[in-house]
């Protein structure tokens, strides 16, 4: 859900984009980053921990911590809380460490 | 290549603009380096209003006050901004390496300002992991920044400045704020904010605790406990709260990586909230050339931070021959805010720990 009416703010959101979440299509906002993208869309378990499999949310949401790492675009642990929506992203679940393609 | 920098700030946030401000005012080039998008830090999502005097805009809400220290820092001519440039090492020879848009950039400053803030505490208790527990910050970024609406039903930890504001906006923006809950006896903001609440039928239970969080995939709810005059939990007086996000507000610690990276004298002090590198009057560390401003020297508020960059800038300006009488003489209008802003009952802590740094500096040079 998005704040349609504050007191004091006003969001300048910018383009309307759509990317996927495991394969299902969202809408987000150019504005936004991707774990806000995902968190208005109810999104909030964005993988899951190396040894006990846990779910892993985000924390900080100003790139500190490293628990919103993410598989954007085939590149894994992506800090989804700093990096800005782009349209047709293809964002994915991280499993641990993530799996590190290397171009042939 | 290595590049020539005469005066490198790392961190744009209220002290790193103030210090590149400063330096930049008294003719010295800078270059500021900011890990995020854009500059600011923190001041962006702050939509309440700050304390303390004219000087450090009191009044206006932080917000409004990230915006004028952003344009008076991107008028001058003689200070470039790198954004998503994140400061990574900080070598013996003086290099300083930055990742810049998959680049590695090599720097070479006369003069560095580490201005890199802080990061949040956590808490231990069982299933701290679940999605859905956030740090306050955090809770605001999503919140302020991005507009959207964090939560529906949020418990707060901490009635410390953080957690009774970030409450206060989690109202404003149509959150419903089941409880702040403050393991110390007493609440630690101040009371101005907590009213606020308390009128918004918010309850403060100060002497409570989290007994542990609990959820399938995500938060659903947390169980909450007395705590004792020694902090131990009272057994049976746990109050299962269903909640969607629990906040933590239990304090922050110094960003001071980069502080132990170069060398610095570093020291654990309590009041300052973690290990912070021990510095002179002009904020300068035990390495030469390198200075420390804001929250990475010791926890404090906005208003002290921003002091603290103008103050560490003026001096490295001073030191570099840069207008140095003038540098001089406002790097000791900035030592005389900073005592001011300090001296009240509510400043006692920070004047507790600075002591102690001086003392293990004392020691130091002995």
């Amino acid at each position: 859900m998005r704040i349609e009416q504050h007191p004091i703010l006003q969001f300048d959101r910018g383009e309307k984009v759509t990317f996927t979440f495991n394969g299902q299509t969202v809408e987000g906002y150019t504005s936004e980053t991707i774990a806000a993208a995902l968190h208005a869309a109810g999104i909030r378990e964005l993988g899951h921990s190396q040894n006990l499999h846990r779910p892993r949310g985000l924390f900080c949401a100003i790139g500190n911590c490293s628990s919103c790492f993410m598989t954007v675009d085939g590149e894994p642990n992506v800090r989804v809380c700093v990096t800005k929506l782009r349209d047709g992203m293809v964002v994915e679940e991280q499993e641990g460490k993530g799996v590190v393609r290397h171009d042939p | 290549m290595i590049r020539d920098v005469e005066v490198l700030v790392i961190g744009g946030g209220p002290a790193g603009l103030c210090a590149a401000e400063a330096a930049a005012s008294a003719g010295a080039h800078v270059l500021l380096c900011e890990r995020d998008g854009v500059p600011g830090g923190q001041l962006v999502k702050q939509t309440h209003k700050f304390f303390g005097s004219e000087r450090q805009y009191a009044g206006e809400r932080g917000i409004f006050i990230g915006k004028k220290l952003i344009d008076a820092v991107t008028r001058r001519e003689n200070v470039e901004i790198l954004t998503d440039a994140t400061v990574l090492g900080m070598y013996e020879d003086g290099v300083v390496t930055v990742l810049k848009d998959d680049k590695h950039l090599k720097l070479r400053p006369k003069k560095t300002i580490i201005a890199t803030g802080a990061a949040e505490k956590f808490l231990t208790f069982p299933n701290n992991d679940l999605p859905g527990i956030y740090g306050a910050g955090a809770v605001q970024t999503l919140m302020n920044v991005a507009g959207v609406k964090p939560a529906e039903r949020v418990v707060m930890v901490g009635a410390g400045n953080i957690g009774l504001i970030v409450s206060y906006q989690l109202l404003q923006a149509g959150v419903r704020v089941v409880s702040v809950v403050e393991a110390a006896p007493r609440i630690g903001g101040f009371l101005v904010h907590a009213a606020k609440l308390r009128r918004a039928g918010v309850p403060i239970r100060t002497g409570w605790t989290v007994k542990e969080a609990y959820g399938n995939g995500k938060l659903e709810g947390v169980v909450l406990c007395e705590l004792d005059e020694k902090w131990q939990q009272v057994p049976g007086t746990e109050l299962d709260v269903p909640c969607d996000t629990l906040c933590l507000a239990v304090g922050l610690t110094p960003l001071s990586e980069l502080c132990w990276q170069a060398g610095c004298h570093m020291e654990f002090i309590r009041e300052l909230s973690g290990h912070v590198p021990v510095t002179d009057e002009n904020l300068m560390t035990s390495v030469e050339g390198l200075y420390a401003a804001g929250d990475v020297s010791g926890i404090e508020e906005a208003s002290s931070a921003m002091v603290e960059g103008r103050l560490a800038g003026y001096a490295a300006a001073a030191s570099l021959g840069y207008d140095a009488e003038r540098s001089r003489a406002e790097a000791d209008a900035a030592r005389a805010e900073l005592r001011e802003l300090r001296s009240g009952p509510l400043g006692g802590k920070i004047r507790a720990g600075l002591e102690k740094v001086a003392e293990k500096r004392r020691n130091a040079v002995c």
